[in-house]
This record gives C-alpha cells, sequence and structure tokens, in this order.
C-alpha cells in the first residue's frame, strides 16, 4: 500500500532565484554610503523633529511646556540651601550700617538667584561716605556686605554750608559746625573740592606757617590763596604753587618776612614776588622817606 | 600591443583606486558555481601589534567581510554560453555577498578557467648603454622580447618576466642597480581567446561593475593551494573544476606554464546521469553523497536509492550498488587525469627537479582521487587545500574555492606584469616630455 502524497526527494535542491535588475540596483543603491546613512540616520531625524515641530506649532502646547520649565526654575530657585535670609554689614559704623541697610532696601529672606548683586552694589557705593562696597553670597544664607568708608581729609566752605571732602574731593558728609572737625584744614571757593589734593600738598608744604593757616581759597577755580591770620594772603601760582610756597618759607627764614606789617604777598609771577604793605605801614615807609601823603576819603 | 597595455594598465589602476576605497569584490566565474566575494583592505599595519601578524604575502591587509555562492547558470567550460543567465548569477552571487558585508562594492576582480590558455616562453636580449641596470633598461628589455604570433583573436591575459639574467649569472629576481653589460629576461606569457574576455567583461559590465583585474583561474588557484617552497621548488597544481581542469607549473615563485583540459567535475555527472538514466540534480546529489573511484567488497552491499518521479513503480524504485557508481565514475576521473598526463608530458614538466603534484578544486575531493591521481601522474600526489585567509567563512574554506581565495592574494598582491613595467623612452611618440628628459641626461 502506497500513500496517495507524493513522496519528495529527501535534499531539495536549496532555491536562490536571481534577483531582478532592478532589485539588484536598488539594493546596491541603497548600500550606497550617503544613501544609507541618509535613509538609517537622516529621516529618522527629519520624522522627529517635524513631529516635533508640528507640536511646537500649536499654542497651548508651547505655553504649557514654558509654563512645566518656569515652574521647575522656580521651584528650584525656591530651595531653602539657596535662600538668603541675613544681610551683614562689615567695615562701617553704626551710622552708615544703617544708611547701607536701608539702601540695600532687599525684601529678606529671599532666594540667592533673585538678588541682582551688581545693582545692590551699585546703589550702595551711590552713598557719598562709602568709596567700595563688596557683597558676596556666604553659605549659611548670609549676604556679607564690606565696606570701605571714605575718609574726610578736608573741610569745604560754600555759599551752602560746610562739607566734608575726602583726599580725591569726593564729598563725605555735610558738617553742622567748623568746630566739629578743627582738625581738618578748610578751604573754599569754586571748585575747591576737584583741587583737594593740591591743597593737601600745600599744607603739608607749609611747614612754619602751618599754626598761622586760616583756610585755602581757590581763585576762579584755577589757583589757590593761602589765607593766613592776621588777613594775611598769600597769592599762590596757577602752576607750580608749592615751589612758589618753599621760595617764600625761605624768604620768609631769611627776612622773617610773614611777621611784618604785610597784607599780601603776591607770587603769581615767577620773577618777582609783590608784597602789599597794610595803608598803615605804608604811610609809615613814606614818612621815613619824608615824603607826605594827603590821606583823604579817596 | 598597445591596447592590451593600455587595458591592462587601466585595470591596475582601477585596482590601487579600489584598494584606496578599501573594498573589493573578487568573482569566480566557474561552471559550476560562481562565487563571490567581498574583501576589506585594512591596510598593513592594523593587525601587526596585537597578534604578531607578519605582512605574509598581503594576507594579512584584507578581510573577507562578505561571501557568498551561487549555482552557475549559462556557462560551459568555464567560458559564458549564455549571456543573460550568467548575469543574473553574478548579480545573485554579487547581491547576497554584498547584504552579507553591509557594504556596496564597485570594483571586481575576475577570474575563470576556460578560454583555451596557451603558454608561451618569451625571451629577450638587450645591450646596456651603460653598465648600471636602470628601470628604464628593464623596460627596454622586456620590450625587446618577440612576441610570437598568438592566432587570430586572441589577447594575452598574463606576461610575467619569470627570470632575469646578466651577462652569465642568470636567475636574478631583480636586476635593478646592478652592474653587467648584457641583460636578458625571460618572460611567460598566457594566451587566451579574446572572445571569452570581451563576454565576460560585458556580463560584469551589465551589472554595474567595473573590472579591476582579470586572471586565469588555474593561476590563482595554484598561488592560494601550493605551499611556498612547492611555489619555489617546482610544482603542479591541477584544479580540477567543474567544467574544465586547469593545469599550472610552477618555479621560483613564477608561473612558467598553464593549460587546461576541458573536463572536470561535471563530465563526471553528466556520465553518472547518462548511465543510470536520473536527472543531472539527482546525479549530483549521488556523486558527492556517494562518490568514489576505489570499490571495496562492502561496498556491494550499499544500495544507494537513486529515485525518480516517473509515476512508474518499478522506475522509481531503482538502487544501485556504490560499486556500480564507482564503475561510472572511475574511468571519467581516469580519463581527466590522463589528458592531465599528457599535458604535463608535452610542458616537460619531467624535467623539473622537483615532480610535486597538488591537487585542488571541488572535483578533487572524490574520495580515492590521490590513490589514482598517484597512479597515473606520479607519486609526490597531494590534495591541496586553499590558505585560509581572515574572516572567510567556514563553508568557503574547501578546495571548490581554491580560485576565489586564490584570487583574493591575487589582489592583495599581484605579481609584477608586463604593463607595471614604465614603457621604455623610445616607444612614446616623438614629442613626449620623456624623451627629452632622455636626450638630456644622454647628452649631459
Amino acid at each position: 500500500m502506497q500513500s496517495l502524497s507524493a513522496r519528495r526527494p529527501a535534499a531539495r535542491m536549496r532555491r536562490d532565484p536571481a534577483p531582478s535588475k532592478w532589485d539588484y540596483r536598488l539594493q546596491r543603491w541603497m548600500l550606497t554610503p550617503y544613501v544609507r546613512g541618509f535613509v538609517v540616520k537622516g529621516i529618522p531625524t527629519l520624522v522627529i523633529l517635524g513631529a516635533a515641530a508640528l507640536w511646537f506649532s500649536h499654542e497651548p502646547n508651547r505655553q504649557a511646556v514654558i509654563g512645566q520649565l518656569t515652574h521647575l526654575r522656580e521651584e528650584f530657585e525656591a530651595r531653602p540651601e539657596f535662600r538668603v535670609s541675613l544681610a551683614r554689614v562689615e567695615g562701617a559704623s553704626d551710622d552708615l550700617a544703617a544708611a547701607v541697610r536701608a539702601k540695600l532696601a532687599l525684601p529678606l529672606p529671599m532666594s540667592s538667584f533673585d538678588i541682582d548683586l551688581d545693582a545692590a552694589r551699585a546703589r550702595i557705593e551711590a552713598l557719598d561716605a562709602v568709596k567700595k562696597a563688596d557683597l558676596r553670597v556666604r553659605s549659611g544664607g548670609i549676604l556679607q556686605v564690606v565696606i570701605t568708608e571714605r575718609v574726610p581729609v578736608a573741610v569745604w566752605r560754600t555759599e551752602d554750608g560746610l562739607t566734608l571732602v575726602d583726599e580725591t574731593g569726593h564729598r563725605v558728609a555735610g558738617l553742622l559746625s567748623r568746630a566739629d572737625r578743627a582738625d581738618l584744614p578748610l578751604i573754599a571757593g569754586e571748585g575747591a573740592d576737584a583741587a583737594t589734593p593740591e591743597a593737601l600738598d600745600l599744607i603739608a608744604a607749609a611747614g612754619p606757617l602751618t599754626p598761622r593757616i586760616r583756610g585755602l581759597v581757590r581763585v576762579g577755580d584755577r589757583r589757590w590763596d593761602l589765607v593766613l591770620d592776621r588777613d594775611q594772603r598769600v597769592l599762590l601760582p596757577a602752576t607750580n604753587p608749592v615751589q612758589a610756597l618753599e621760595r617764600l618759607l625761605a624768604l620768609d627764614h631769611a627776612q622773617d618776612l610773614m611777621n611784618r606789617d604785610i597784607l599780601t604777598v603776591d607770587l603769581r609771577s615767577d620773577h618777582r614776588p609783590t608784597l602789599r604793605l597794610t595803608p598803615h605801614a605804608l604811610a609809615d615807609i613814606r614818612r621815613a622817606q619824608g615824603l607826605d601823603t594827603v590821606e583823604n576819603e579817596l | 600591443m598597445t591596447d592590451l597595455y593600455t587595458s591592462q594598465r587601466a585595470m591596475r589602476n582601477m585596482r590601487r583606486a579600489a584598494m584606496q576605497r578599501g573594498v573589493i569584490a573578487i568573482l569566480d566565474v566557474g561552471t559550476s558555481k560562481i562565487a563571490c566575494l567581498i574583501l576589506r583592505f585594512d591596510g598593513p599595519d592594523r593587525l601587526r601589534e596585537q597578534d604578531g601578524v607578519g605582512p605574509m604575502a598581503g594576507q594579512s591587509q584584507f578581510r573577507v567581510i562578505g561571501a557568498a555562492t551561487t549555482r552557475s547558470r549559462g556557462v560551459r567550460f568555464g567560458e559564458i554560453a549564455v549571456m543573460n543567465e550568467t548575469e543574473r548569477a553574478i548579480r545573485t552571487a554579487v547581491q547576497a555577498a554584498q547584504k552579507m558585508a553591509n557594504v556596496r562594492v564597485d570594483h571586481v576582480i575576475a577570474c575563470f578557467s576556460g578560454a583555451e590558455p596557451r603558454s608561451y616562453g618569451l625571451a629577450g636580449e638587450l645591450d646596456l648603454q651603460d653598465s648600471v641596470v636602470t628601470e628604464q633598461d628593464v623596460s627596454r628589455v622586456l620590450a625587446a622580447c618577440d612576441v610570437p604570433d598568438l592566432g587570430h583573436g586572441r589577447e594575452v591575459l598574463h606576461a610575467q618576466p619569470v627570470n632575469f639574467a646578466l651577462d652569465h649569472r642568470s636567475g636574478l629576481g631583480d636586476p635593478r642597480g646592478q652592474i653587467g653589460h648584457r641583460l636578458a629576461v625571460d618572460m611567460h606569457l598566457l594566451s587566451v581567446e579574446g572572445d571569452v574576455v570581451q563576454n565576460l567583461l560585458y556580463c560584469i559590465k551589465r551589472c554595474d561593475l567595473e573590472l579591476a583585474g582579470i586572471a586565469s583561474s588555474a593561476y590563482v588557484s595554484a598561488i592560494s593551494s601550493l605551499v611556498e617552497d612547492e611555489q619555489e621548488l617546482g610544482a603542479a597544481c591541477i584544479d580540477m573544476g567543474g567544467g574544465a581542469t586547469g593545469i599550472s607549473i610552477f618555479m621560483k615563485k613564477h608561473m612558467i606554464y598553464s593549460d587546461s583540459v576541458r573536463m572536470g567535475g561535471d563530465h563526471v555527472t553528466s556520465d553518472i546521469s547518462k548511465g543510470l538514466q536520473i536527472p543531472l540534480a539527482v546525479a549530483e546529489r549521488i556523486k558527492t553523497r556517494h562518490g568514489g573511484l576505489y570499490a571495496t567488497g562492502m561496498d556491494d552491499r550499499e544500495m544507494i536509492d537513486i529515485g525518480g518521479d516517473s509515476g512508474d513503480w518499478e522506475k522509481d524504485r531503482r538502487q544501485i550498488s556504490r560499486t556500480e557508481l564507482i564503475g561510472i565514475m572511475r574511468p571519467r576521473v581516469e580519463e581527466i587525469l590522463e589528458e592531465v598526463r599528457a599535458t604535463l608530458d608535452a610542458a616537460g614538466f619531467d624535467t623539473l627537479p622537483s615532480q610535486q603534484i597538488v591537487l585542488t578544486g571541488g572535483a578533487s575531493q572524490i574520495p580515492g582521487l590521490d590513490g589514482i591521481a598517484t597512479r597515473v601522474l606520479g607519486q609526490r600526489v597531494r590534495l591541496g587545500r586553499p590558505l585560509r585567509v581572515q574572516g572567510l567563512p567556514q563553508a568557503a574554506t574547501g578546495a571548490a574555492f581554491a580560485s576565489a581565495v586564490g584570487l583574493c592574494l591575487f589582489a592583495a598582491h599581484p605579481q609584477d606584469e608586463w604593463w607595471d613595467f614604465e614603457i621604455p623612452a623610445e616607444r612614446y611618440p616623438a614629442r613626449s616630455l620623456r624623451r627629452a628628459v632622455k636626450w638630456f641626461k644622454d647628452n649631459w
């Protein structure tokens, strides 16, 4: 009895059909490096980018993503590690520290991300008495403000009142009475503050005249007058006033000039100092020379 | 002559360009199968440090990254008989190999076994102008060889300088820079039918591939199957393919003779098919599974089901003993070997110092072949398998792939051929710059 199903030979010949010409070409084309790269990487990238762009082109989606990101950012910034709860002012007197705190005007506690240190520094440095301010957020949530104060070196008298100025001529503070800071020299005149360094040089060079100095007057924002007691004035030149003063001191040392009855010493000309005597002394000299002057109101 | 020169040179340049790009395909167009290997050239220094592999004649330069084989169609006696069938078979093999390698190849080196190869030994002599041999002198002495009349429609496939002699010193491999007066060269030239080569070229071109080299399969299978000392001392490689059996004789690492016998394994199959009245496919299967050349008493009892699809119960239940099968196969194999013997005798193989014979190719896998070959060809016969190259799949390491593997080695490290030398300056056109340079050199 034979089974009805056809018996196949045990080992079938392996089929390997030839590819069609176009199949072969397509396969070779797909194996070309650029085409392959484009298909394997380029097309998925384009599809993903396209889908993302399509999704983002819808306004609510965009808003939702932005809102989510903002929320995440805020949550992160609000963490206690970044909270600043205390401002510590160092290197300032109590009054100035109070003024600095007032200027800082930060609603503490707040996140260190929200503090604009540059703006705060600019605000503090706007105070006249502050020369330099260093702000940094220290660990432990402390905002450290290190202040370098301006040191007043002179009193500047203006029509409005008295002002303390530092060595660069910058205003430090107002002054109610001269007697409060009698240790500081007095300067006056328009533009005197800007020329403060020169004034300090002159005072340092005054030597034996120092006890007699009443102050320095800036004339025409150009040159200095040294005012001494007994209403004596030394008119200094605009250029090299220190040398002129030293010459005067030499003259004084030799001839005891400043103790005489002199109203002004004019040093503005390099060639010769010019003296102006008091009217009384002038009359005495003339009398001694045998000259009679008519003294009248004119 | 110049036509051949230029086409072979163009192929050499294309081979160089393909190696630069790093990928080249190997195509063995055989009668029974078409094999395609894809090689990737990594450069010689990629492997050296880690596994201590030396240059080894270029074998370490490449790696087989794709291999495919397909049943051949339209090829008879190693020549293309039906063009589009062959084209389709080549496409199948190339596509499968590309798929495995995952890379596109544009350049292909092909070999074939048919086309009636004929060997010629050429000799040329030249008196040197100055006593030192220069590159130009080598080209000139090569040009001085008289080319025999190859016959109508025949072309040169290989032309290799085998030996240089300077005065009375012979056996020089490279005479450049040596001092002497008279330079002589022996050259081996292999000519084939031009039409067969043209057909193969056309087929490969139809597959959108470019031919970067062409070789005789007898030559390349000898490269892969003969070990180095056999190549050096002298040996014959018998590449028993499906439709043709290629013979090549090597000496001093050069092929000195090549021929082919237009018979092979397919003839054994067709004998079985005719003798037992069975289809060719079944005959092939019976041959490979049960074939042999020596019958023993055991074989009388081993019955082989040969079957059939005729519907006739008597015919479909036929059985033969293995002895009968051997009785059909043996005369044909003996005939092939006799032909080979005759060819070797004609070539004067018996005068060579070493008489080593190496059998390779798909048909050499018949059990018992070495015994018969010893009887017919001489005592020193061995079965050869191709060299192992990197990345070759296990399925492609058999003797049937000797020519494909040899072609890999040929691609990686070709021997110098005639067209690798420069054209001598005298042969250049009159206004050539090189000629001017030569004139200056001679006169100052």
